[in-house]
């Protein structure tokens, strides 16, 4: 820990406890009685549970704010010879912002999906998975160690998979969760050996055991053929790996588009405010294991500006209102991780804590507007809507407030931490601040525009949906939904206001407080004329988006068909989303059965065994019906020779 | 010794079950699974008693029994239990127990031989474990093969002649090189005593040779690449209970062969081939992940995932570290709950629509949706969901590995994502999407079919979260054994 002291507590701690484990008691009863004896309100024990996790959050945030430390072992998970390896908690000023955050809107979340998911048939299903991924974030967002961290990292995403599943009578949907899954466990792949290499080189899994070993691999080179590789940029790579899955970040980030075949909620939840921010949490988390590589860090800078970049420009192109909001949530994880990758963790889990408001914000006014168009075939279509302003005045208040903040305008959260993430990374003192500050900045710009794209052609204009609803007209959502819309509006707006920065006056106390633990950036001298212009360009960048959109959406929509005609090229390569899935497809996919059909069909497969028992067949006296049986397999003797050669030879080199 | 003939009692009760059973008159089956089933009960209970009495914290062999059985050839009544087999003594019971009961109502024919069978499969499978001279374990060894023969040739599916010749012709094949092997040690040393023969120096050539017979055997029973394609011919053919015992006792003799006799046996050759055999093991995991990615069998399938599972298995034994083989013993006992359960659950549909083909279902989530629920737990444990115990034994043995030879991990972690790949693939095709129509109207779970799939998943879990119990019964052994190699 840097920077002041804190008193560590070592004991075990019912408080800490009971956070992630009062959500899972709740997923599990309602999970097995749920459908026979809470038929119609198994929402009851799930919200109970977060409210409490909530209320214990709090508590612990005051705690922690006076200077107070949870570390304990629950028990001793994994004991052999030299790894030793515990279920074990730890508040700190980081984990505990994250419980606050995750607590609040899982909650809020759970309250909105009382009337989102009413009348399904899985609605004690729904609330058990809900709260079971609430659990299994905490356990993630609570570990003293990596294994741990692992356990909520791939808990988090057998949730994901169960809620994009949710409906599984949809082909699409079924397919969106083995997507979400596998492409994820590609991720975990990179993540274990990252793992397995701590653990090798370290000794240790435990965080606070990890980080002063550091300086021992600070200068290790090993070798990969014939290349002398940097043990920490290494390291950091494979873990990144795990973080650019969990956080669909380039280029494993095809699934969390198609993630948004499962309920709104849980897109709100689950792939925009919590599970997706887990691999910026994790980098945050080891930042003094990354910060020993400039390389990693110029990788996590890097992978973070194209994500930003290319997820803003193929949200302008989709139709669907929940993929455009997908794409945005991948553009916004982008800013976070150039955060990390200039050094500023502090400022990146800012952005993090006022995104999940924002984020979680825009998908239930999305929902809600789902909500009131479930008669149509194709309900997020955003060409059936249009004039929603008349019907659901409180989900067009709240997106309103949603998208003013993800824009980046004064006043609101997104504003404040946006606008520090292109501050820090103008004045980082890593080389490639500038390139970060720039793309920030279009991308700023392209990202009001889009957001400000769905806002306009949901809300304003004539209402184009009556034939797609059958004559039906759009309502408000129930209060069950419109109540926690309004509150999250409050955590839009003042979210950002923790953390105000001195430029305006502010005192930064949200990042003051992560800093105790994630470090300070290195910065150039910072020239306050220069950063009140900085403001000034992301103001006007933010105001041109809304703006175009206005022109193009509203004023003069013969534009937009005019774009997508002229530009037709661009506009299709942005509409298929960069040929990402064909790609893979072809690249991965296609070649996997492959190999898979030609192991299984080609004579490999039969070879050894088949041919042995034939012959030993031949000796013994079966009859001739059973002997043809077991000259069915495929025959091809070469084959057979061949590795009978390979084999003895390898054998005589072997015993030589 | 106090607890002297616990041994004994756990390996010969069954017999008693078995003269039960044959003096009982055939036209009355429910009272020979009754009989079948408190025998198997009662020495399920007796070796739970064993674990209770074990030791962890010596090393030594415990509860050995020692009485002359050949003396012309001086072999003994050799039996005892430590680290490496005390935990396959109960999974062993176990797993007979749970098949009597996954057969209650799907065997209708030769129930008499059926039962009497399985009882004989119980003692060889124990007898295996617990025997400590060399001539009596072949014995087991190879008697275990003839109850099993009997199982899949006639009560198994329409190609289980071919099945079983195959089965037998390869298995017996691998244990003849051990039978040689050991005929060998006998001539040099005078002795079939396991205890007597560790520490014994050979010429390199010689133990290299003593080490490659022995080896063929365990590599044919695991089984490793490419010695491998008579373990999903077997398993389609086999009824449900073969499987179960295929899949949780069986092809866990070869590992067990492995840790028990070529690691202490022959340490010089055993570093010699350890390299070979981690490559081997890789093979297998991506090999066989793949050829699941192109079935069309839900039995074949899994079968073709033990291949790939008990590649992780040798991995970690030859890693030649304590976290490697106890991953490795530990995922021995964690992939015959977890195989053994999906074995038992293809079972269950099977019983209800007589079809293995993945293609015939779809939508069980919706029709059938306690057993879909069921099938999500073994399937994640089966993909090494970290909480399952899946997971603890990957982990182990990936790391393990790691310390060992970094490049085999990359490649052998390559088998979680294929893993994952095709078991949630499997899952889609047979539980998600619209029901078809031959999945309407199943009916429900049965008792005798919820008794056998519910204990696995408490082990699931028990295991998953809570290994080191499991763990500590074994550590103290294997560290002995690792002492033994340079």
């Amino acid at each position: 820990m840097e920077g002041v002291s804190f008193e560590v507590v070592r004991s075990f701690n019912l408080s800490v406890f009971l956070v992630p484990f009062l959500p899972l008691l709740a997923s599990v009863i309602t999970l097995i009685f749920g459908k026979r004896y809470l038929r119609e309100k198994p929402y009851i024990l799930p919200v109970s549970a977060l409210l409490l996790s909530f209320l214990i959050s709090l508590k612990l945030l005051v705690d922690v704010l006076s200077g107070k430390i949870y570390e304990f072992d629950l028990y001793q998970w994994m004991v052999v010879g030299s790894l030793k390896v515990g279920l074990g908690f730890l508040v700190d000023p980081l984990s505990v912002m994250m419980l606050c955050m995750v607590t609040s809107l899982s909650f809020l979340i759970h309250v909105y999906s009382i009337g989102y998911m009413k009348g399904d048939p899985g609605y004690y299903r729904f609330f058990s998975y809900i709260s079971l991924f609430t659990f299994f974030m905490l356990i993630l967002v609570l570990s003293n160690n990596l294994i741990q961290l692992y356990l909520g990292w791939e808990g988090v995403g057998l949730c994901s998979y169960l809620l994009i599943g949710f409906w599984y009578e949809k082909k699409s949907a079924s397919d969106a969760a083995k997507k979400a899954f596998i492409i994820n466990r590609i991720g975990d792949f990179g993540f274990a050996l990252g793992i397995f290499a701590v653990f090798y080189y370290l000794g240790t899994l435990y965080y606070h055991e990890i980080f002063p070993r550091l300086p021992q691999i600070a200068q290790t080179y090993i070798n990969i053929g014939s290349y002398e590789v940097h043990l920490p940029f290494l390291i950091s790579f494979l873990l990144f790996c795990g973080a650019m899955g969990k956080s669909a970040q380039v280029p494993l980030h095809t699934w969390l588009p198609d993630a948004m075949e499962g309920p709104t909620p849980v897109s709100a939840l689950i792939h925009a405010a919590t599970m997706v921010t887990a691999g910026v949490f994790m980098v945050s988390r080891l930042h003094p294991l990354f910060e020993l590589s400039p390389h990693a860090m110029a990788m996590v800078a890097l992978v973070g500006l194209i994500t930003c970049f290319m997820a803003a420009t193929i949200a302008p192109t989709q139709f669907d209102i929940k993929r455009v909001v997908a794409y945005s949530t991948l553009s916004q994880l982008g800013y976070m991780f150039m955060a990390c990758g200039v050094g500023a963790f502090a400022v990146g889990m800012f952005h993090l804590f006022t995104h999940a408001y924002f984020k979680a914000l825009l998908f239930l006014g999305a929902g809600s507007i789902i909500h009131a168009l479930h008669h149509a075939s194709d309900p997020n279509d955003i060409r059936i809507m249009g004039g929603l302003k008349r019907f659901m005045p409180i989900t067009f208040w709240t997106f309103l407030i949603a998208s003013l903040s993800i824009a980046g305008i004064p006043g609101f959260a997104g504003f404040f931490s946006k606008d520090e993430i292109l501050v820090y990374a103008y004045f980082s003192q890593y080389p490639w601040g500038k390139l970060v500050w720039f793309v920030g900045l279009l991308v700023a710009g392209m990202t009001a525009f889009y957001t400000f794209r769905i806002f306009f052609k949901a809300f304003f204009g004539e209402f184009k949906g009556v034939e797609a609803l059958h004559g039906h007209y759009p309502h408000e959502s129930p209060k069950v939904m419109t109540i926690p819309l309004i509150i999250i509006s409050f955590g839009a707006i003042f979210s950002g206001w923790l953390g105000i920065p001195e430029a305006l006056g502010g005192g930064a106390h949200f990042q003051r407080f992560l800093e105790q633990v994630l470090g300070h950036p290195k910065l150039l001298p910072v020239d306050h004329a220069v950063e009140y212009l900085l403001m000034v360009l992301s103001i006007v960048a933010g105001l041109m988006g809304i703006g175009i959109a206005y022109l193009v959406y509203v004023k003069k929509p013969a534009l937009e068909v005019f774009f997508s005609y002229k530009f037709k090229v661009i506009y299709n390569f942005l509409y298929r989303k960069w040929y990402f899935d064909e790609l893979y497809h072809r690249v991965f996919v296609v070649p996997t059965l492959w190999l898979a059909r030609t192991v299984v069909n080609l004579v490999l497969d039969s070879f050894v065994i088949d041919h042995t028992v034939n012959g030993s067949a031949k000796t013994t006296a079966f009859s001739a019906s059973l002997f043809r049986k077991l000259h069915s397999g495929i025959v091809n003797y070469y084959n057979w020779f061949i590795l009978l050669g390979v084999v003895i030879y390898l054998i005589y080199i072997f015993i030589r | 010794m106090a607890d002297f003939g616990l041994l004994s009692a756990i390996l010969w009760f069954p017999l008693l079950g078995i003269a039960a059973i044959i003096i009982t008159n055939r036209s009355r089956p429910d009272t020979i699974k009754v009989i079948a089933l408190i025998t198997a009960l009662i020495d399920f209970i007796l070796s739970i008693l064993l674990l209770y009495r074990f030791d962890f914290t010596n090393a030594n062999f415990q509860f050995v029994e020692k009485i002359p059985w050949l003396d012309v050839i001086n072999s003994f009544y050799f039996l005892g239990v430590d680290g490496i087999s005390v935990l396959f003594v109960p999974l062993s019971t176990l797993v007979t127990l749970l098949c009597i009961l996954i057969s209650w109502y799907s065997i209708e024919e030769k129930v008499k031989e059926f039962y009497l069978a399985l009882l004989f499969t119980n003692i060889a499978m124990v007898g295996v474990f617990l025997s400590l001279d060399l001539l009596l374990f072949y014995v087991f060894w190879e008697a275990l093969l003839i109850p099993m023969y009997l199982i899949i040739g006639i009560w198994g599916g329409p190609r289980r002649i071919y099945s079983t010749i195959k089965f037998f012709l390869y298995t017996f094949f691998g244990s003849i090189f051990m039978l040689a092997a050991i005929i060998y040690l006998f001539l040099q040393f005078g002795t079939f005593d396991y205890t007597l023969l560790i520490g014994k120096t050979f010429t390199p050539q010689v133990e290299k040779l003593l080490f490659l017979g022995f080896l063929l055997a365990f590599a044919v029973k695991v089984p490793m690449w490419p010695f491998h394609t008579w373990l999903p011919d077997a398993h389609t053919e086999a009824p449900t209970a073969g499987s179960v015992i295929l899949a949780g006792i069986l092809i866990k003799l070869g590992g067990y062969g492995m840790v028990r006799f070529l690691l202490p046996l022959f340490p010089q050759a055993t570093l010699f081939f350890a390299k070979l055999i981690l490559v081997l093991s890789v093979i297998a995991i991506i090999y066989a992940g793949l050829a699941c990615l192109w079935q069309d069998d839900l039995k074949r399938l899994i079968a073709y995932s033990s291949v790939s599972h008990m590649g992780f298995v040798t991995l970690g034994i030859f890693s030649l570290n304590p976290i490697g083989i106890n991953g490795a013993i530990l995922q021995m006992i964690n992939h015959g709950i977890v195989t053994g359960a999906l074995f038992m659950c293809v079972g269950v549909i099977y019983d209800r629509t007589h079809s293995r083909a993945i293609n015939y279902y779809g939508g069980l989530a919706t029709t059938f949706p306690l057993y879909a629920a069921l099938f999500m737990i073994f399937t994640l444990a089966s993909i090494g969901l970290p909480g399952t115990n899946g997971f603890v034994g990957e982990f182990l043995i990936l790391q393990g590995a790691f310390m060992k030879d970094k490049a085999m991990v990359i490649f052998a972690a390559t088998g979680v994502i294929i893993g994952a790949a095709y078991m949630l693939w499997l899952y889609q095709r047979v539980f998600f999407e619209k029901p078809v129509s031959g999945v309407f109207n199943l009916p429900p779970l049965r008792w005798n079919e919820l008794l056998s799939l519910i204990p696995m998943v408490l082990l699931i879990f028990l295991i998953g979260l809570y290994p080191n119990p499991f763990l500590d019964f074994m550590k103290t052994s294997v560290s002995k054994i690792l002492a033994n190699i340079p």
